[in-house]
């Protein structure tokens, strides 16, 4: 199973954090800082996987971001790729052209496309068409809320 | 009195905006505050409206790394609401905010209750994920029973996502997977991908927790390998497909269940083979996913019982990815080559030369797996070739493997080294190029192995010597030379070399290196204490005596209490005891080694020609009994003694002064052992033992201190008596001799004495004299027993004497009592 994915920019600002087992928040922040520094410090055209504890670390840059994954010692590091392509592939879809201004705005939405994707470290749903039509239905839900009872738009 | 009404909260993304406007740290800080004094006064007054905006800003705020617990509770409230745009920030903010440590998340349960059977199945898709992310065990225990009847549904929406919810259930309450069993009959005749998949996952995690399961799901192999079958087979499918290939995701996890159905089964191995035979050539190599699905069908071939030619065909895909451009495959394929080597051993050598190549790659992971693998392949065939390569490696290489280089090509030459010369210069690359890294323990090692090498004494201290010429400060590399120059000095000097043009060096000289040695900044205490001793042990080499005897008189007053302890006893050596420092500093004799990491045993004494002392000895640990004493805890039966440790007779007998030199024998006077005791003899060596080899109980008059001799044994014309003597420095310890003496008429060979104390009683046995105890008591065999008692209890001991005589074995148990009071008050 995959133990935590994060997102953070290249100033080590932290995007995203889904975390897929139990942890302190101290534990989670020693992560995020052991992440940050070592994807970082990678040279540019360093292959994509690295040993930390008992832990296989894939992570991929695409532009400003980074996307780290932390996933079991038997998981297969070249489909975890896959897997984080196919996230961007999903943000893409759903932001068009998405960049990490997108994210960085609507981070909650974000988080709820990952939710749709994955669940309790695993693969959810492997059609890219399922998981938008889940999440734009969810949304339609969103606004049949707001248009009943209130006119104040929730989130800007 | 008008009520003012408060501003509406500002929101979510007006909040991120202004936040980003914030310059320095302090900036952002204040602006948090504010907003989150605003949050607070909001939730003290109980908007429904404005709750899920500012949950949301307190998320934001979260991930900044500002604390936001006191929204917990208000994620509470908005999962219980029914709007659906409430539950979902609700429920993001349960995930983010609370965990299973704190009690309050189990105010969770009914409402994920409520929501798993809500009539909207976005609803019971949030309340399924927040459970199957993070629910604890006890939510799991709640609620498994709403989660297998979701199993069970025929909306696929929600059926893939209770089953991962069943996986996360499973994991955190192993108990309750018997329970899921019923609702996994027909999960794989689903035509929904994500329901295969996660229902993949989920047999998965079964059969990895139980036999039991994995036993009952191995008739599903067959209907497996159709489903992947139609994967690869099927046309293009735009639904699943990633770069021409159908599904990668659910392939993958197809094989890998294979992979576990099939380990150690034959039939299933087999009905799978066709199949893990067409994925493997049939798959498109040019992108990544579809070298995924070709390292996991790898990884599942290596695993199963496959033909040999099937992993045949596996390695060679290996083989192929080796050579791959993409960095990700090389390193994947040298990690799976790594866990392969030891079972496909030759299969994996033919790779051996593009392995090597990887030594050279630029990426650091990379380069770690391929030296790992380099070394698993060295074998007596490649040793020269292989060596090459590594030392290379070790030159050019990053800090942070020569440590782990520089011990693999100490354990493979080790093994491998076809001629000591090679050996020899094998470990001098090593310490010259990557000194400082070498482990600790190599130190020792080494030494043991160039004394072993006794025909190229003269070389190594002549090369030994002129690194020390170029560099002192790697100090493994320094402290081995120091401790070869100490020994063979006047090799050194006398230009005896045969492999390489012999130097000219001085006495002198060679005194000054060492000297220079211990007053450099760059020497540790411990290379100090090497050195010193190595000119000590010159005085018997060299003939400028006085210069030495000046050098250690120095020293007497050091403030490194270790240098100076040696000082003295050396000076002591000079004075007093001047008749013994020929015999004490000579020439070490062979080891023999018992473990290449382990504590070394000296077993024997070499044949040279000037007598030999009987070496010191590390004493060995004492929770390691040998073959004899266990023998003797059979025999005796008792579980209240300690097995002793036997040190076997040397082949020689011992030159004169025998009784003198055993008790010396502890003392390690020569450089080897006793600069470094803390590595050499495991820490599980009592404190006593050491106190011995460090302090010179001889220096100081033993005082026999008027404890009475006994007789021990006396039977069969075998009489043993025991004589005492304290260790100084150490009152609990009593040094007790056997004197064996035989009254018959014929010699009895093969003698071996052994003995066993209680358990709060430690002790240890040095080597015998002899193991003939000539007949008609012309003469004695003695053997020193060293015994700890920290708790002053009463001295027992059980003895066992085996040995030949008149062409018969002997053997005989027995017990003292009759220890006279003084031996342990």
């Amino acid at each position: 199973m995959m133990r935590f994915m994060l997102l953070f920019s290249r100033q080590g600002k932290l995007r995203l954090q889904k975390w897929f087992t139990s942890m302190s928040d101290r534990e989670k922040k020693k992560i995020i800082r052991d992440m940050t520094t070592m994807v970082l410090a990678r040279q540019p055209r360093s292959c994509n996987f690295m040993q930390w504890k008992d832990l296989k670390i894939v992570y991929k840059r695409y532009a400003s971001l980074y996307f780290c994954l932390g996933v079991e010692s038997q998981e297969n590091e070249l489909l975890a790729l896959e897997i984080i392509h196919r996230y961007v592939e999903l943000l893409d879809k759903y932001f068009g052209n998405v960049c990490e201004l997108d994210i960085i705005f609507n981070f909650e939405k974000a988080y709820f496309i990952l939710d749709e994707f994955l669940m309790g470290g695993e693969v959810q749903e492997t059609s890219k068409q399922i998981v938008n039509r889940s999440i734009e239905a969810s949304d339609m839900l969103q606004e049949d809320d707001s248009s009943e009872w209130y006119e104040v738009e929730l989130f800007g | 009195m008008a009520l003012r009404r408060m501003p509406a909260p500002i929101r979510l993304r007006e909040l991120i905006r202004t936040i980003r406007t914030a310059r320095t740290q302090a900036e952002e800080r204040e602006m948090i505050q504010k907003e989150c004094a605003a949050i607070r006064s909001s939730f003290r007054e109980e908007d429904n409206t404005y709750r899920c905006r500012n949950v949301a800003k307190l998320l934001y705020m979260h991930m900044l790394g500002y604390p936001a617990h006191f929204g917990q509770l208000e994620c509470l409230k908005l999962i219980a609401s029914q709007k659906f745009t409430d539950k979902r920030i609700g429920y993001l903010g349960a995930m983010l905010l609370l965990d299973e440590r704190q009690d309050v998340h189990l105010l969770m349960t009914n409402c994920i209750k409520n929501d798993l059977n809500h009539s909207t199945q976005y609803v019971q898709g949030l309340a399924l994920c927040t459970l199957g992310c993070m629910g604890s065990s006890e939510m799991c225990r709640d609620l498994a029973g709403e989660v297998e009847k979701l199993l069970k549904t025929s909306n696929s929406y929600l059926r893939k996502k209770a089953a991962l919810c069943a996986v996360h259930v499973i994991r955190k309450v192993p108990e309750l997977m018997e329970m899921f069993l019923p609702a996994t009959k027909n999960l794989l005749s689903e035509k929904n991908h994500g329901v295969l998949h996660t229902s993949v996952v989920l047999l998965t995690e079964m059969c990895e927790r139980s036999p039991d399961m994995l036993a009952h799901f191995r008739k599903l192999v067959p209907q497996l390998v159709r489903i992947l079958k139609n994967l690869i087979m099927s046309g293009y499918s735009p639904e699943h497909d990633v770069s021409g290939i159908s599904d990668p995701f659910l392939q993958v996890r197809i094989l890998r269940l294979l992979r576990i159905l099939g380990k150690g089964d034959d039939d299933s191995s087999e009905a799978m083979n066709d199949i893990l035979a067409q994925v493997a050539t049939n798959t498109e190599t040019s992108k990544n996913v579809g070298n995924a699905i070709l390292y996991e069908t790898v990884l599942t071939i290596m695993d199963i019982k496959s033909e040999s030619g099937l992993r045949v065909l596996a390695i060679n895909i290996l083989g192929r990815f080796l050579l791959n451009n993409d960095k990700n495959i090389r390193y994947v394929a040298l990690t799976s080559l790594l866990k392969t080597v030891q079972t496909d051993h030759n299969a994996v050598q033919r790779h051996r030369s593009t392995i090597v190549d990887c030594l050279k790659d630029l990426d650091v992971s990379i380069k770690r797996r391929a030296m790992e693998l380099s070394f698993a392949l060295v074998n007596g065939n490649n040793i020269r070739g292989m060596m090459k390569e590594l030392l290379y490696f070790l030159d050019s290489c990053d800090p942070e493997f020569k440590a782990d280089c520089a011990s693999g090509v100490f354990l493979a030459a080790e093994k491998y080294a076809p001629s000591k010369r090679w050996h020899i210069d094998t470990i001098m690359r090593v310490l010259t190029t990557a000194g400082s890294y070498v482990r600790d323990d190599s130190v020792p090692n080494l030494i043991q192995l160039i004394t072993n090498s006794v025909e190229m004494h003269a070389y190594t201290v002549q090369r030994l010597y002129k690194a020390l010429l170029d560099d002192i400060s790697q100090q493994p590399l320094v402290q081995v030379a120091s401790w070869c120059i100490g020994e063979y000095g006047d090799l050194l000097v006398s230009g005896q070399c045969e492999e390489e043009e012999p130097i000219q060096v001085t006495e002198d000289e060679v005194l000054d290196v060492l000297e220079g040695l211990l007053v450099s900044n760059l020497s540790t205490p411990v290379t100090r204490g090497y050195a010193l001793t190595a000119i000590m042990k010159l005085s018997t080499r060299f003939t400028s005596v006085n210069r030495i005897k000046k050098v250690v008189s120095i020293y007497g007053s050091s403030i490194d209490v270790e240098l100076q302890q040696r000082a003295v006893e050396y000076n002591a050596l000079f004075k007093k005891y001047d008749h013994m420092r020929p015999a004490l500093l000579e020439r070490m004799p062979i080891m023999e080694k018992t473990a290449s990491n382990g504590p070394t045993e000296i077993v024997q004494t070499n044949g040279e020609a000037e007598p030999s002392v009987v070496e010191a000895k590390h004493p060995p640990p004492v929770t390691q009994p040998t073959n004899q004493a266990n023998d003797l805890l059979d025999l005796l039966g008792g579980n209240d003694v300690v097995p002793v440790i036997q040190t076997t007779v040397p082949t020689k007998p011992a030159s004169a002064g025998g009784e003198l030199l055993d008790l010396l024998g502890d003392l390690s006077l020569s450089g080897g052992p006793a600069p470094a005791p803390a590595t050499s003899v495991p820490s599980s060596q009592p404190a006593f033992l050491l106190d011995g080899l460090t302090s010179p109980p001889l220096f100081n008059d033993i005082a026999a201190a008027g404890i009475p001799p006994m007789t021990a044994y006396n039977k069969n014309g075998l009489k043993i008596d025991f004589t005492f003597e304290r260790a100084n420095p150490n009152p609990n310890i009593a040094v007790i001799t056997i004197h064996a003496s035989n009254s018959t008429e014929a010699d009895m060979t093969d003698f071996v004495f052994q003995a066993a104390v209680p358990k709060t009683f430690q002790l240890q046995l040095l080597s015998p004299s002899s193991n003939v105890v000539p007949a008609l008591n012309q003469g004695t065999v003695t053997q020193v027993i060293r015994v700890l008692n920290p708790q002053k209890q009463q001295l027992r001991m059980r003895i066992k004497l085996t040995y030949t005589h008149k062409g018969s074995a002997v053997q005989d148990l027995a017990e003292v009592n009759n220890f006279p009071p003084q031996s342990w008050q």
